[in-house]
């Protein structure tokens, strides 16, 4: 794992070999261009030096040899711009399947969690053949998620979820950096992934390590802990203070203004740490603010449990079009928490009926 | 040689020795209050040219502590005050007021056949704040340093850094300042100090270059005394600007940073650029090809430059598609740039070209400038940046841009126009000696780290991996070489202004209102005004034998 000199990244994701075909091509390009232009100068200079009798008689010319460049260039840059777009959507448009890992960064220390409760800090297991998302805050300051062997990269915000997906191929560890400076250790803010094949990784999932609660499972306890069910009751209650949280994530909530604003996680966040920035259609703005009450994991663990409360409906509804909407492992089983370490099994060997 | 015999009198005959702007006043006072655009120039050469050790002593500090992938030589925080030290001092008190505040003030009047700038005092003015500004980030570095990078991204920057980022930003909001009244000065110097027969046409390039310059001056630069303005209010006032545990948005920082900091990336370059085409057409012996694409070349740059500022954030959390149009719009700007570097290249055809000193540094532009540009296409392509972002292939890309384009282009310029400024030639032995070791030096450190780009290396790295070390020693063996090369020149300049033969009023026989002038030039610079009847680089009317 970097140890050794090399002069290419080793390659262990489904993004790699897309970005170095394109870094391949620019490089081919590049080289191309360099020559001719290094080649055309010393070939004039040389040719045209003042001890060489050639021809120098003054021509006049048009700009045509311009326009002709610029003819030819624009349509290559155009290319390059189309083709590193195509790159770059699949490089942030995670599949539907992903399964979902939540990342707190801090200065200078990574903390992950996986969907079973299982945490680790500066490693992170994920097996082959299995998209992952990494939903990422800061308690700080801005880092950045690097793994050079994915090609991948995602600045990690204070005050704002950031997410990043890849599906690794080739099982071994590989450096994880923190890319974006963040103060006195920034160099020593550096982890590894471990990358194993399914079976070994469900090994390790079910491994002796002590396993920590599943994070819906924490989330509903630190609900009833700051009593949020006293005001956010279910959908058929009549007469609740504050908005229902049924069926909340990822639908359309229509706010005081008049627009709406999509239910993801960023929107559960700011509700939940600064509720009068974003008020709901037809509530009264009573809800305190938590913020400085519920640390970062604290609140992605509310998250975590507010998905399970739109659950059993969404995944019936959506039932005949698509397979499990999986953001959450936890949420596909309406018998909830105790299934997900097999859950989280199952979507690795990439058979979620 | 007339006066042979009365120089042998120990006291000068004032008479003999023509007056120049040089010595027409020898005390402190006249150079500390002068308001002469050439004796301005040189007192920002005298700045700069401390800067520039400074910022580079910096700079081999830490690339010696990377000889080796563990903590050594410096701890983390001074590594990381290191860094920040060598940014802030060559982006602010070199890079951005170099050319324009050395060449552009001593050239600019002179070439368009002026007395003087449009507003002299207010000239002295940009160099005082230039100054005040720089003993800021003096006071800083003596203190105990900043360690924020020169980007001074928050909430670190404006919550987090425990060093001295409000004296910085002090600092650099006041050097700001000396940035905007250089600009304004030009762009009314160009518009209404032009001699009879000057017309917009017939400037040199140099003029159309640093004129693009002082409209980004003017226009961006009042973009960055605002942001370090609400930085200071959120460190200082906790007002929450930045910061979300006061409410801010960290990411409006970096919007507002690059707003002015991606065109300030022309401020540093356009001046280059327009040097390069005086020493191109000058020991080509040929006008400029496609005299007036280049000329308006520098605005589209100027213009395009304000566009692309969203290239910096593609992995900010921007959006996607706000991250296409400012990708889009990098790859435009690389059309102009290619236009300048292409119509340079052609003006060899068919010229009479002498291998000069400043000829090998545009030389040496011309190839490291290719570089920088084409591998700034890497990083505008947005599948390619999110892997190399925030690596060493950024640093490599902006070095050979910065040092391999501005620094080779204003010591050529240094070079070319050395002669006309101080009146002595330079040694052109040890000047071709020393083009030729900052080439070697300068490739030998910034090459090998597009390598350790692509391999992942972060930048702003104390220590790193096992693996990367052999490139690194590659790049810290150039930087020392790199080191030396710039301290050749510092030597033998200074040697030619005691020792130095006496330059005669055209050393290249080149054309251009500068060189009808003597040299030094009189206090005035011309002895009437001059009337342009020509147009600008007419050397076919002034062929190499017609010369004498």
């Amino acid at each position: 794992m970097n140890t050794e000199f090399q002069i290419f990244p080793d390659a262990a994701s489904t993004a790699a070999g897309k970005v170095d075909a394109l870094y391949l091509f620019m490089v081919v390009l590049s080289v191309i261009l360099s020559a001719f232009v290094a080649g055309l100068v010393l070939y004039l200079a040389v040719r045209y030096r003042r001890a060489n009798k050639v021809n120098r008689a003054h021509v006049d010319h048009g700009n045509t040899i311009e326009y002709v460049a610029m003819a030819i260039s624009f349509p290559i840059l155009m290319g390059i711009f189309i083709w590193g777009a195509k790159v770059c959507f699949f490089l942030f448009r995670a599949p539907e399947h992903a399964m979902p890992i939540t990342v707190v960064a801090k200065q200078w220390m990574w903390k992950f969690q996986h969907a079973d409760g299982r945490r680790e800090i500066d490693t992170l297991h994920i097996p082959t053949g299995q998209p992952v998302k990494l939903t990422m805050v800061s308690q700080d300051v801005i880092h950045s998620f690097f793994v050079p062997a994915f090609r991948t990269k995602q600045d990690v915000l204070p005050g704002r979820y950031t997410s990043v997906w890849f599906e690794a191929t080739e099982p071994g560890e590989y450096r994880l950096y923190c890319a974006e400076y963040c103060g006195t250790n920034h160099s020593r803010m550096v982890g590894k992934v471990v990358v194993q094949s399914p079976d070994d990784f469900a090994r390790w999932m079910s491994g002796d390590a002590a396993s920590d609660e599943p994070p819906a499972e924490t989330g509903r306890k630190l609900f009833e802990q700051f009593q949020c069910g006293t005001c956010h009751r279910p959908a058929n209650e009549e007469g609740a203070r504050g908005p229902t949280l049924e069926n909340l994530f990822q639908s359309r909530v229509p706010l005081a203004g008049g627009q709406t604003v999509a239910a993801d996680e960023t929107y559960l966040r700011e509700s939940i740490l600064r509720p009068a920035q974003k008020q709901v259609a037809g509530y009264q703005q009573i809800m305190p603010t938590y913020e400085g009450q519920i640390s970062e994991e604290g609140v992605m663990h509310l998250i975590a449990y507010i998905k399970t409360l739109g659950a059993p409906l969404a995944a019936k509804r959506e039932e005949p079009k698509t397979p499990a909407p999986a953001t959450e492992p936890a949420a596909v089983e309406p018998t909830a928490a105790p299934a997900t370490k097999d859950n989280a099994a199952n979507e690795s060997e990439g058979n979620a009926p | 040689m007339t006066g042979e015999i009365a120089s042998t009198t120990a006291f000068p005959n004032p008479e003999r020795e023509p007056k120049n702007y040089l010595n027409a006043a020898w005390t402190v006072r006249s150079w500390l209050l002068t308001v002469d655009h050439k004796r301005i120039g040189l007192l920002y050469l005298a700045g700069i040219s401390f800067f520039f050790f400074l910022g580079g002593a910096a700079a081999v500090l830490f690339r010696l502590e990377l000889m080796t992938p563990h903590a050594d030589l410096v701890e983390a925080e001074t590594y990381n005050k290191l860094f920040t030290l060598h940014g802030i001092i060559m982006i602010f008190f070199f890079l951005v007021p170099g050319i324009p505040g050395v060449l552009g003030n001593f050239l600019l009047p002179i070439m368009i056949g002026a007395r003087d700038m449009a507003f002299p005092k207010l000239n002295l003015m940009s160099w005082y704040l230039f100054m005040i500004g720089g003993t800021f980030t003096i006071y800083v570095t003596i203190a105990g340093g900043v360690d924020t990078g020169w980007t001074f991204y928050t909430p670190y920057s404006s919550t987090y850094s425990n060093t001295y980022v409000m004296a910085t930003a002090v600092g650099i909001f006041i050097t700001g300042f000396s940035s905007i009244l250089t600009g304004l000065n030009f762009i009314v110097t160009v518009h209404k100090m032009r001699c009879p027969g000057m017309t917009w046409f017939r400037l040199p390039l140099f003029v159309w270059a640093n004129y693009a310059t002082a409209l980004i001056m003017v226009l961006g630069t009042p973009v960055l005394a605002i942001t370090i303005l609400l930085v200071a209010l959120e460190r200082g006032l906790k007002i929450g600007i930045f910061d979300p545990r006061l409410g801010g948005d960290p990411v409006l920082f970096q919007h507002l940073f690059w707003f002015y900091s991606h065109p300030a990336v022309y401020i540093m370059v356009l001046p280059a650029m327009g040097v390069i085409s005086e020493l191109v057409a000058a020991f080509s012996r040929n006008r400029i090809f496609g005299y007036k694409l280049v000329a308006f070349a520098s605005l589209a740059i100027a213009v395009l430059g304000f566009l692309v500022w969203g290239h910096h954030m593609f992995v900010s959390g921007q959006s996607l598609y706000a991250g296409m149009v400012f990708s889009v719009l990098s790859m435009l700007i690389a059309i102009p740039s290619a236009i300048k570097v292409f119509n340079w290249t052609l003006t060899l055809w068919r010229g009479e070209v002498t291998f000069s000193t400043p000829m090998l540094y545009s030389i040496g532009f011309l190839g490291l400038f290719t570089i920088g540009g084409l591998t700034g296409l890497f990083l505008a392509t947005l599948g390619i940046d999110v892997h190399v972002h925030d690596t060493y292939f950024v640093v490599a890309h902006f070095h050979y841009v910065m040092v391999g384009g501005t620094v080779m282009a204003y010591l050529g310029g240094i070079h070319y126009w050395w002669p006309k400024m101080t009146g002595r030639m330079y040694p052109e032995g040890w000047a071709r000696f020393s083009a030729v070791l900052v080439f070697v030096g300068f490739n030998l450190t910034f090459f090998p780290q597009f390598i350790l780009g692509y391999l992942g290396m972060p930048r702003r790295y104390h220590v790193y991996d096992e693996g990367f070390q052999v490139l690194n020693v590659m790049s810290s063996a150039g930087a020392s070489i790199l080191g030396i090369a710039y301290l050749f020149p510092i030597t033998y300049l200074i040697w030619s202004l005691k020792y130095g033969p006496k330059a005669p009023a055209n050393p290249w026989n080149a054309v251009g209102l500068e060189w009808m002038t003597s040299s030094p030039p009189p206090t005035e610079n011309f002895t009437e005004t001059p009337v342009v009847d020509f147009e600008a680089y007419e050397y076919h009317r002034n062929p190499a034998g017609a010369h004498g």
